[in-house]
């Protein structure tokens, strides 16, 4: 297997204007305040954290909805922060993504085929009986029958659907699939078809997926590379299963401890978390976490921590850095 | 449910007007709309075949005569006569003519522009909005009938001028129906799911998010269609739209208004016409409304 670098982002920030009116000056809210991450193909990337750290905000900068605020993208080995025009709508075939609602992620007035078809509408000049015969090729390999081409998305189940939106995805055949909790709006026994499906999938066409997910138990099975993230920034970040064994970063720990386990003679101790995901407005200085650290001291309150070498993985954390952790017995 | 319905037999899909013709046909209300609305369409096209009597021949003998069933009403003028002797029916079947025309027109007219103006203000948001919103709030403002009268006033009296001020007033209607419903549409992730696709700002605007908005611009397009025919006629009465002789409806009705309680025919026909008019196309709108929702098909 080939293991060419396929997706790069380095330092990537996104500020969205809120707020701004006649009356108000407006704020700027920080939604990404610098992610860093490689991804080769055949690979998977989780993006884990709770909700408003800032991860489908990297997910529509790394699919080229939006631009990145500054920071760099390259897809491909190109830089698509600085590309346009033909450049950029042939980087748009490199990614694609799934969404995570199976029933808002396609359109209600097409027939299968016609959404499968689409993707190469707009970017090939294939004949509409290639068209139509790629469809139907992707739907076998997506586990839909012949027959559901010609049918609405309404008609299909939500497991369904999502094949019917993975198979939009890879209609392109793009290096990098960008999955939005693709699983999490389906029942647990379709996720695990799903889940097997994007597998092989990534098998076949060697592909690396930024897998975004607030299922840790999904990606300690899907994921070769975790980046955990708070507030718009990676606090941890490295291979899965480094992280999932000796998760070192307090937020880890208490995302961790907070997963619940199937075996009782494992249960650990929980670590609660109190308080409230900071504004993404106004970001706490020094540590984003430092409010609802119990390890907080001056420093993590005034200067903020970068991502550093630590025990095969980077941690931003100077708690971590001074051993402060360790000295606590935990 | 019957057994063959249940059985998917989908080897050759059915064609996409008849799978239509299926949904639509569902609702006999529609089905008896449709028919009301092509038989006066008929009626109109082939109103010098049908009608007994030229629109504008005065009989002088024959001055307010009564439909043919009452004393003193014959077969020869069905509905009777107005005050200088034309026959009813023959006017009323004319008058069709101009009723659907304008109806047609203005719909066309109004339609057009507000589903562009709205989807630009849908898709461009910021300034761009604002400025066509407000336009249409100010619209809004003003009663409609005195919106018309003024346009007709600086455009002229005469039919077309009519039906061009008519299509200014419905425009905000249609306008905000298409913003809003657009702007609910691009929120959801098909849309992106086509951006990400590479779709340009056409694509997306017709053929993703277009569709999606059609259902209510379909019932408010009906609706418009009713109400551009009765509007019509009050600026006809008003001496502003269709000029006499023309027999469009409403200016049938003005003209009669002082005969109202000595000849109850030559108001109640002509309202009849409007309100079966009016009526089909409200059935055939709900109709089309339920045929065009996929959500409702199985």
């Amino acid at each position: 297997m080939t293991t060419n670098t396929v997706a790069e982002g380095v330092d990537l920030m996104r500020q969205y204007r809120v707020g701004q009116g006649i009356l108000a000056a407006g704020a700027d809210l920080k939604a990404l305040r610098g992610a860093s991450f490689s991804l080769r193909s055949g690979r998977t990337l989780a993006v884990v954290g709770e909700s408003g750290c800032g991860k489908s905000t990297l997910a529509r900068l790394v699919t080229l909805i939006e631009r990145p605020t500054s920071g760099r993208l390259l897809l491909d080995g190109v830089d698509a922060t600085a590309a346009s025009g033909a450049v950029l709508k042939s980087l748009r075939r490199t990614v694609q993504i799934v969404f995570q609602d199976p029933y808002g992620s396609l359109n209600p007035r097409r027939k299968v085929g016609a959404i499968l078809e689409e993707p190469l509408a707009i970017n090939t000049r294939l004949s509409r009986a290639d068209r139509a015969a790629a469809a139907r090729d992707m739907m076998a390999r997506v586990g839909l029958r012949p027959e559901h081409y010609d049918r609405y998305p309404h008609m299909f189940s939500g497991g369904q659907r999502q094949r019917i939106a993975i198979a939009r995805a890879l209609m392109l055949r793009p290096k990098l699939v960008v999955l939005d909790e693709p699983v999490s709006a389906l029942d647990v026994s379709i996720q695990a078809q799903v889940l097997n499906l994007l597998v092989d999938l990534q098998e076949e066409y060697d592909l690396a997926y930024l897998f975004i997910s607030h299922d840790l138990s999904v990606v300690r099975h899907f994921a070769d590379e975790v980046m955990v993230m708070y507030l718009g920034r990676a606090v941890e970040q490295g291979p899965r299963d480094a992280i999932f064994d000796a998760p070192q970063h307090p937020y880890t720990r208490a995302l961790l401890s907070s997963t619940p386990v199937a075996d009782p003679t494992r249960r650990g101790e929980k670590i609660k978390l109190t308080g409230e995901l900071p504004s993404p407005i106004a970001p706490p200085p020094g540590c984003a976490f430092n409010p609802r650290c119990r390890y907080a001291n001056d420093r993590c309150r005034i200067e903020q921590p970068e991502l550093d070498l630590s025990a095969g993985r980077l941690v931003a954390c100077h708690a971590v850095a001074e051993g402060r952790l360790e000295a606590q017995g935990i | 449910m019957t057994e063959a319905s249940q059985i998917p037999a989908r080897a050759a899909p059915p064609h996409p007007l008849r799978e239509f013709w299926e949904y639509f046909s569902e609702n006999k209300g529609a089905v008896v709309g449709l028919a009301v609305i092509v038989l006066i369409a008929l009626l109109a096209l082939s109103a010098d075949l049908v009608a007994p009597h030229p629109p504008n021949e005065q009989y002088r003998d024959a001055l307010l005569r009564p439909p043919f069933w009452q004393d003193g009403g014959s077969l020869l003028y069905p509905l009777g006569t107005d005050a200088v002797g034309r026959d009813m029916l023959s006017r009323i079947i004319h008058g069709a003519r101009y009723s659907l025309m304008i109806g047609a027109i203005v719909v066309t007219l109004s339609l057009a522009a507000g589903v562009w103006l709205g989807l630009i203000a849908a898709f461009f948001r910021g300034s761009i909005e604002s400025v066509i919103m407000r336009a249409m709030d100010v619209m809004l403002a003003l009663p409609s009938l005195l919106l018309a009268i003024v346009v007709v006033a600086i455009l002229g009296p005469s039919l077309v001028n009519a039906m061009l001020a008519i299509a200014i007033v419905y425009l905000p209607h249609f306008v905000r129906l298409t913003r809003a419903s657009a702007i609910s549409e691009l929120s959801r992730d098909y849309v992106t799911a086509s951006r990400v696709a590479g779709a340009g700002l056409l694509r997306l605007m017709l053929i993703t998010v277009l569709p999606n908005c059609m259902a209510p611009l379909v019932v408010q397009g009906t609706l418009a269609f009713s109400s551009a025919i009765l509007d019509a006629a009050a600026l006809g009465f008003l001496g502003l739209g269709a000029q006499p002789p023309t027999p469009e409806w409403g200016t049938l009705l003005a003209e009669a208004r002082e005969f109202v309680l000595r000849a109850w025919w030559v108001v109640t026909f002509p309202g009849l016409a409007i309100l079966i008019t009016v009526l089909a196309f409200n059935l055939m709108g709900d109709g089309l409304r339920d045929a065009l929702d996929p959500k409702l098909k199985r």
